[in-house]
């Protein structure tokens, strides 16, 4: 430990690379906790032990924010309410692709209570053309139902509405095409004039921009690892799959939007967002603003899952009208809007075939997918075969698809719950042809040392244990079956992390970061490690996030925000403890040296004085406050520990005669480094399931070929699980060290269940009905079809 | 925002008295053509005004201006003015800064927006604020007495009920009303109860969980 924390943090900021290395817990206890060596930093707080060694940190503290949600409190985005405030509407396009001829906003500017009118000039979220001049005309190019035009702001939500009908549009309509297979088809009308390219957001999706498209095939996007020519030759057994998985949309339950005030020297925007950096970055860059004339501010957001990144349309348009009216506007979208123009997961067609040797090594992995994002790119889906099992060698081809229907973005996991829905249902197939138990296939081909250990719970659980390995086994119409699958995600470390944190003259404790918490629980957790470094309860510490004027946090997807922030948090932390400890010590009668934090209390590592309350130490502060910032220190060893993931066992029943599927139990054995509040984590493993079960049974964006719409554009009609499909969900939590960080956390949103919940139920139906169904969602229809396919139905 | 687009309408009069039944209006709200519903209104009413007929007798009609309307929330009396189409959701939204219940769907398939109307939850996005009149209105801001917690929200706390929380208010109301109706439920009842209220983040089993817990504390 250095006895010069902020001469060294300094040194750190200026570049130098004082190093010193420590002893660090890595593995599961239980099962292969050991020590291993890392360097970092000097200034590096002391190495945390294991959770069963710690206070507060790894154990269950009541979510940070939870009475405010509980009471109704919580205001969010679509709560803000501003003096004079003005109501945006949208005004979307009606046809599908469609050169726009004219649009004329005169009625709806007449309109009583109407303060702003504002037409589009560039629609953000679809691909760009690599040429724009392909593009001509005075109006973007409409390339989907549901496109913004135009947006009217009004002195009411109604006003806004009626006016925002009376924008008249004229279109001179495009061939259009909504369908996967027929846009594959030479001769397909073409989405766009050209090669286009859309690049992931914050949160990831988006496609490779360096790839040849013909006609409306983006791609492919090709990815080798040696010769599967030669792969397939060493196989013993090859299995293969057609594999075919539908659009889902987000669905978050608060739409995206923004509150927009655009004052002299200052736009403030409330936003719906997963990262207020994100926001501020793209209106500082729309609007030709400087950061620092940008604020943005989330205090409570209402779910994004990889949707909500940036400003964009409602964020630039809302923006817009604010600076021409002068009045706060708010503009939320409708629910249509919301399934329509702001992202969903890409469909996928995927044909996979696997080679492999008797003992089950993997000799080959080939992969062909296309899938669409609509007129966006990011349906590549390889992720899983790529990165879940060693092989000798892999073939991956992965194609977008343009179709005219609204862009994708970043959804929870992009690719994997399609790619692991293929890959895991062909690797149980192919534990079926090696007449292989499933665990100790994977146990052959799977060297992940946290895997193995998942995999080792799995295999003494109750729920695998009570699984019949002959499948369709069942005598009856509905038949029980279990499966299990793998997920992976990677650790992906943002180094935009930093937070403050503050020690009052009063003993109270704050931490400030522009971090947003998106109901994964990061206001709760920073909370922890300051009462972890201070020696006080979580609940004396004021959690101040949300809000550019914080130090920069991470955009929350790809879960990253765990990971990247609690290390800079942790080492604000320590580093305002020692300062605080350097300020009272003289008035204590001792050095800093000598004193420690613990249970509310500065003590004495000598006895040189009586212990003492931490509020009466504070009092002895020179200055009303102390703080330290601290940013992210990169991973101690980047080469070790990318992946973390899962095994989740389902247990289904299939009613042979009405095709219907239902998921009864689950198992998810889960690890994400060190877990940071156990029951949050749950929850967001509990959702992870909760989402993949209604991805794989129920949810499907429904376009009609002949007009090139959406026909359930609502939360009726499309389908999402509820109260009375929900499975009896039991989550093991592993802890998996993998000595990184100071806090050594992990993420959990991707990897949590929804990765491989589709294959473990897909798996559980062929054990149950000892027919494979290789398409979602898997409605009665499916199934019946499948069954037929299959034989079982006459 | 009492503030409103049209032109007030002479035939205004305050609603004092409750509305049985379905109203015209709120059968076209419910029918979830909004826009359309209020041009279709216009076009009844100056087809009126160019023939001559009047209202059937017996019938008030109100509309489509801001009329005042007499509400009681959360232990308080509110007379707002507002046009009649006004969703009770909206009313108490946007009027009343009541801001717990959430707007989501707008078309009652998700309950985000539940509240009690005498203690029976309903979708207030589907009520028509002039069908409120008359009764006691309890939105989550008032489900607890001022300055507590209501049994179901502490459980929700205890249990982690909840992540990003914006169905958490419909979900509370609707438990805490089963609760009202049925102190010995089971999870089965519970999920019946929240059979309507939709739950993005995927945090049923506890919703599930933390009823259960409150139900036995209520009871102890």
């Amino acid at each position: 430990m250095s006895n010069r924390p902020i001469e060294d943090a300094l040194l750190a900021q200026a570049g130098a690379t004082v190093q010193k290395m420590a002893e660090m817990p890595v593995g599961v206890p239980g099962y292969t906790l050991h020590e291993e060596r890392r360097k970092m930093p000097v200034t590096e707080p002391p190495v945390w032990p294991i959770n069963k060694d710690l206070q507060y940190v790894g154990h269950t503290a009541p979510r940070y924010d939870g009475p405010e949600k509980a009471s109704g409190r919580a205001r969010y985005t679509s709560d803000v309410q501003l003096p004079g405030m003005l109501y945006a509407k949208f005004v979307n396009a009606t046809v599908p692709h469609a050169k726009v001829l004219s649009v004329d906003t005169s009625a709806a500017e007449k309109y009583p209570g109407v303060r702003g009118v504002h037409v589009v000039q560039h629609v953000l979220g679809p691909a760009e053309l690599r040429d724009p001049a392909l593009d001509q005309g005075r109006y973007p190019v409409v390339r989907f139902a549901g496109q913004p035009i135009a947006a009217v702001a009004a002195i009411t939500p109604a006003a806004a509405e009626e006016a925002a009908a009376l924008v008249k549009v004229r279109y001179e309509k495009l061939a259009f095409v909504v369908d996967l297979d027929k846009a594959r088809e030479p001769g397909a009308p073409p989405v766009f004039p050209g090669p286009a390219d859309a690049e992931g957001s914050a949160g990831g999706g988006g496609g490779p921009t360096d790839v040849h498209q013909t006609g409306n095939i983006h791609g492919p996007s090709i990815h080798r690892v040696n010769d599967t020519a030669q792969g397939f030759k060493d196989a013993d057994v090859v299995v293969e799959g057609h594999y075919v998985t539908q659009v889902q949309t987000h669905s978050a339950l608060e739409t995206h939007g923004v509150v927009a005030d655009w004052k002299p020297g200052m736009l403030t925007v409330w936003a719906s967002t997963q990262g207020t950096a994100s926001v501020r970055e793209e209106l500082a860059g729309f609007f030709d603003l400087p950061m620092s004339q940008v604020r943005v501010i989330t205090e409570f957001m209402g779910g994004g899952f990889g949707a909500k990144f940036g400003a964009g349309n409602p964020g630039v348009v809302a923006a817009a009208l604010s600076k021409t009216t002068g009045a706060p506007v708010r503009l939320m979208l409708d629910r249509q809007e919301e399934h329509l123009s702001v992202g969903n997961r890409p469909s996928s067609d995927q044909n996979l075939r696997i080679g492999a040797k008797k003992d089950g090594t993997l000799t080959a992995i080939h992969l062909v997918s296309y899938g669409t994002a609509g007129c966006g790119t990011g349906a590549g889906c390889a992720g899983p075969a790529t990165n879940l099992y060693q092989y000798a060698s892999l073939h991956t081809e992965e194609n977008d698809v343009f179709i005219n229907a609204g862009p994708a973005s970043a959804m929870r996991a992009p690719g994997h719950p399609q790619g692991d829905f293929a890959l895991e249902q062909t690797i149980d197939e192919l534990a079926v042809k090696l007449n292989m138990e499933p665990i100790d296939l994977r146990d052959r081909i799977d060297n992940h040392p946290v895997r193995r250990v998942e995999r080792q719970i799995v295999r003494e659980s109750a729920l695998w244990k009570s699984r019949n390995p002959v499948a369709g086994a069942d005598k009856g119409p509905v038949k029980r079956g279990v499966g299990l699958a793998q997920s992976v995600w990677y650790r992906f470390v943002r180094m935009n992390s930093s937070a403050e944190v503050r020690v009052h003259r009063d003993g109270s404790l704050e931490v400030l970061s522009a971090v947003q918490d998106i109901g994964s629980g990061i206001k709760t957790v920073l909370a922890q490690i300051l009462a972890e470094q201070f020696g006080v309860p979580p609940s004396q510490i004021a959690v101040k996030v949300g809000d550019t004027n914080y130090p920069v946090g991470p955009d929350s997807g790809g879960s990253v925000t765990t990971l990247s922030l609690t290390p800079a948090v942790r080492d604000a932390a320590w580093q305002a403890a020692q300062k605080f400890l350097a300020e009272v010590a003289p008035a204590l009668g001792t050095s800093p040296q000598d004193l420690v934090l613990a249970d509310g209390e500065v003590r004495s590592r000598s006895g040189k004085m009586q212990p003492i309350g931490f509020r009466r130490a504070a009092a002895k502060m020179t200055t009303s406050q102390i703080s330290a910032q601290a940013r992210r220190v990169p991973d101690y060893d980047p080469s070790k520990y990318l992946t973390y993931g899962g095994v989740d066992v389902a247990e289904v029943e299939v009613d042979t005669e009405l095709g219907r599927v239902h998921v009864r139990r689950v198992l998810s054995v889960h690890d994400c480094g060190r877990p940071m509040n156990p029951e949050q984590t749950i929850s967001q493993i509990n959702g992870g399931i909760i989402q993949g079960i209604s991805y794989t049974l129920f949810e499907d964006r429904l376009l009609d070929p002949n007009y090139g719409l959406m026909v359930n554009p609502d939360l009726d009609l499309y389908k999402i699980a509820g109260a009375r499909e929900i499975p009896q969900i039991d989550v093991r939590l592993v802890e998996a060290y993998i000595g990184q960080s100071s806090t050594d956390a992990s993420g959990i949103g991707e990897a949590a269940g929804v990765v491989s919940i589709g294959a473990a139920v897909g798996n559980a139906v062929y054990n149950a009905v000892g027919v494979r169904v290789r398409r979602t969602p898997m409605t009665p229809a499916v199934v019946l079809a499948a069954l037929r396919q299959g034989g079982t139905l006459a | 925002m009492p503030g409103s687009a049209l032109p007030p309408s002479s035939q205004d009069s305050p609603a004092e008295t409750a509305r049985p039944g379905i109203s015209r209006r709120g059968f076209l709200k419910g029918a979830g053509i909004t826009a359309a519903s209020t041009a279709l209104i216009e076009g009844v009413q100056s087809l009126r005004a160019e023939t001559g007929t009047a209202a059937p007798p017996g019938v008030t009609e109100l509309g489509p201006g801001p009329v005042p309307v007499h509400l009681h929330v959360n232990h308080a009396e509110h007379i707002l003015n507002i046009e009649p189409r006004t969703t009770l959701a909206e009313a108490l939204r946007i009027e009343l800064g009541l801001t717990g219940s959430k707007i989501v769907c707008d078309r009652g398939v998700c309950s985000g927006c539940t509240v009690w109307l005498d203690k029976m939850p309903v979708n207030s996005c589907m009520t028509l604020a002039v069908d409120a009149v008359g009764h006691h209105v309890t939105t989550i801001e008032g489900l607890a007495p001022e300055g507590g917690v209501h049994p179901v929200q502490a459980a929700f706390v205890r249990h982690d009920a909840m992540q990003c929380g914006f169905c958490t208010p419909g979900m509370v109301m609707s438990c805490a009303a089963l609760l009202e109706h049925n102190p010995h439920p089971t999870e089965h009842d519970v999920r019946q109860a929240v059979s309507g209220n939709l739950c993005r983040c995927g945090t049923y089993p506890k919703v599930f969980s933390a009823t259960l817990d409150a139900a036995g504390e209520r009871r102890a």
